[in-house]
């Protein structure tokens, strides 16, 4: 198998700096109860096309959050959400279901692998809502599995794979639709060192010669490193990252000033 | 959505819950012995009612009429004298055989008689018969031993008799009032409620019960169905004769009801109340494969499937777990109550009728209508609870 892209598109890194997510002074409220718990707070964020972002914080400071809004998962109580030019925060949940299968590619934490399901099988079950033949299914899932490193146990069921596996599978199906954001929600959290490194790897390389756009949430300041860019949140305001680590919390931001 | 997209993603849920009811059997199985046991029950109860009413009204015919004294109900409380008799003999549309009309008046009267296994006493027909009594009735047939010579103390005793009552078999002797009566053939009448009666001649009976020249019940084969209407209406215009005629089919539906009706509502109460524990079952095991999945669910709805392939894929899962139900109950009353042979009262001729329970097509489609109705409602709640679930939620369970 030599092909190992899905379309003749797929641009490596450094495409036009074309805005993939536009986050404008959104605002996210949780209710505990009566009591309203914000989360989010008039928070800005820009993202560009072919870039690969790490979003850092401490736990409860609302990064899976503003994942979740971004990906189209989650609404938000105020402010615009525009992925990809389209304003997400205007759809109905049933649209919303249709542009996530369409334009995300999701990386959990734990793979959620469906475990009846062999590897290949749970990387086409995205194409279950495509009306892709079945032989243009079989061809995705064949360069994903390539693609991930994972041609060879693709009969294989989740319980027998390992975890680093299983993580990869469930990349392989984040990327059997060729989304135009990937979405890794602490990707490497469930994993040792060594197979984190094989994992965050393959999303460098996913980014670098796929142009993939990646948007990773993770607490792992290792991770972080492999992002071309660092947004650290903490206390709802996001704050740039330095490659040397440090953080720099802008100091009279105006309110929705994107970052 | 498109209609395609969603069939694909009905296909796609309902495939991998399917898949997986192996690795959830222990709860999965609680959800289909409680509709087994539902449909068991029900079709049990229910092929009793269809075997009584089988036997009752099976051999009946729209070109038969039964004559009783007018206002009475059945043989029991009805009287017909020679004049009455005579009145029918010659009433327009009544068939005629090589012997002449094909009538038969007849006696009947009660005996005791001891239930084999159970050694309690039952009311048995006993009926005093005439030669155009086998004429009416096609298929009777000797299947053991002869028929009964008039003018002697013999009797033949139908196939469903012998088998529930002492003492019927062919050689056994029995005694009646002041006389001994010999068992000497065993017949057959392709069925119907003849088969759980004793037979002998018209007129050693009368002799015996000092009926004089008098008979209950008259059945009068008609040239034609449609010849009914002309009969009935010349016995009510002849001033002679105070009689009233009922179609053979009519008068045994009739006869059927009481009791049919008794045993199918005594039923339903039961598999009213056992449906509830099976919803409830259902309900359990649908909230637990749910549960059990929230993750997967949650995962497959934020790849881009929609809620209500999820709400019917659960419902698909419960309804075949409906269908396994039904199949389980319904083979397992066929096998255990299909012919099962028993007798009761009729109800309405204060005897005994034996019969054998008929698990019928009907019945198990009762049966799988109504499993699949307990799935249905054990499914639902459940299906819903799965589809309105945060996914944000479910997918942060571990």
């Amino acid at each position: 198998m030599s092909e190992t892209s899905f379309s003749d598109t797929a641009a490596g890194n450094g495409a036009a700096a074309e805005a993939m997510v536009d986050v404008r002074s959104v605002s996210r409220t949780f209710h505990r109860g009566r009591t309203p718990v914000p989360v989010l707070k008039d928070l800005s964020l820009r993202m560009e096309k072919g870039e690969f972002l790490a979003l850092m914080g401490p736990s409860g400071s609302g990064k899976s959050t503003l994942l979740n809004l971004i990906a189209g998962l989650d609404r938000p109580t105020g402010g615009e959400v525009i992925v990809g030019g389209s304003e997400i925060h205007r759809l109905s949940e049933r649209k919303l279901a249709g542009w996530r299968a369409r334009n995300i590619g999701f990386v959990f934490q734990f793979s959620n692998l469906l475990g009846a399901l062999s590897a290949e099988r749970n990387v086409a079950v995205p194409l279950l809502l495509t009306s892709f033949s079945a032989r243009e299914r079989r061809r995705r899932v064949d360069i994903a599995l390539e693609i991930v490193g994972l041609s060879e146990r693709g009969k294989h069921r989740p319980r027998e794979l390992s975890g680093g596996e299983q993580q990869r599978v469930g990349i392989a199906r984040a990327l059997v639709n060729d989304p135009m954001l990937l979405v890794c929600d602490e990707p490497t959290g469930d994993l040792d060192r060594t197979t984190s490194g094989e994992i965050l790897d393959l999303l460098a390389a996913l980014n670098r010669d796929h142009g993939k756009t990646i948007l990773m949430v993770t607490h792992d300041p290792v991770a972080a490193e492999r992002a071309s860019r660092t947004l650290h949140l903490e206390d709802g305001r996001l704050a740039e990252c330095g490659h040397d680590g440090t953080i720099v919390m802008p100091t009279h931001e105006p309110a929705g000033a994107a970052v | 959505m498109r209609l395609g997209s969603f069939i694909r993603q009905c296909q796609a849920v309902t495939r991998y819950n399917l898949e997986t009811i192996w690795e959830r059997r222990a709860v999965s199985v609680v959800a289909i012995f409680g509709i087994a046991g539902v449909v068991g029950v029900m079709v049990a109860v229910l092929s009793m009612a269809a075997g009584f009413r089988a036997v009752v009204t099976g051999q009946a015919r729209d070109d038969v009429a039964v004559v009783l004294r007018s206002g009475a109900t059945g043989a029991s409380d009805s009287i017909l004298n020679h004049q009455d008799i005579q009145v029918l003999w010659e009433a327009p549309g009544v068939a005629r055989g090589p012997d002449g009309p094909l009538v038969s008046p007849e006696l009947f009267v009660i005996i005791d008689r001891k239930k084999i296994g159970a050694g309690t006493d039952a009311n048995v027909p006993l009926r005093g018969v005439e030669a155009a009594g086998f004429a009416l009735r096609e298929q009777f047939e000797i299947v053991e031993g002869r028929n009964f010579e008039p003018g002697r103390n013999e009797v033949i005793v139908g196939d469903g008799a012998a088998g529930a009552f002492e003492g019927l078999r062919v050689g056994d002797r029995i005694d009646v009032g002041r006389a001994s009566w010999d068992v000497v053939g065993r017949f057959t009448t392709g069925g119907g409620v003849a088969e759980s009666e004793i037979w002998t001649d018209n007129r050693i009976l009368q002799q015996m019960y000092q009926r004089g020249n008098s008979w209950n019940i008259a059945l009068v084969r008609l040239r034609d169905a449609e010849a009914f209407e002309g009969f009935e209406q010349t016995l009510t215009d002849d001033p002679r004769v105070s009689l009233g005629a009922e179609r053979q089919t009519t008068h045994m539906a009739a006869q059927s009801a009481p009791i049919e009706v008794f045993i199918s509502v005594v039923g339903w109460i039961i598999v009213v109340m056992m449906s509830a524990g099976a919803v409830f079952a259902a309900l359990n095991t649908m909230y637990a494969a749910v549960s059990s999945r929230s993750r997967e669910i949650a995962t497959l709805r934020a790849l881009g499937f929609s809620r209500l392939p999820v709400v019917v894929s659960v419902m698909i899962e419960s309804l075949v777990f409906g269908l396994i139900g039904a199949g389980f109950g319904g083979a397992a009353s066929w096998l255990l109550f299909d012919g099962f042979r028993a007798a009761t009262i009729n109800w309405a001729s204060f005897s005994q009728v034996a019969f054998a329970f008929q698990v019928t097509p009907e019945l198990l489609v009762q049966g799988t209508t109504l499993a699949l109705v307990i799935g249905a409602i054990g499914g639902f709640l459940p299906a819903v609870g799965a589809a309105r679930r945060s996914v944000v939620g479910a997918l942060r369970e571990q």
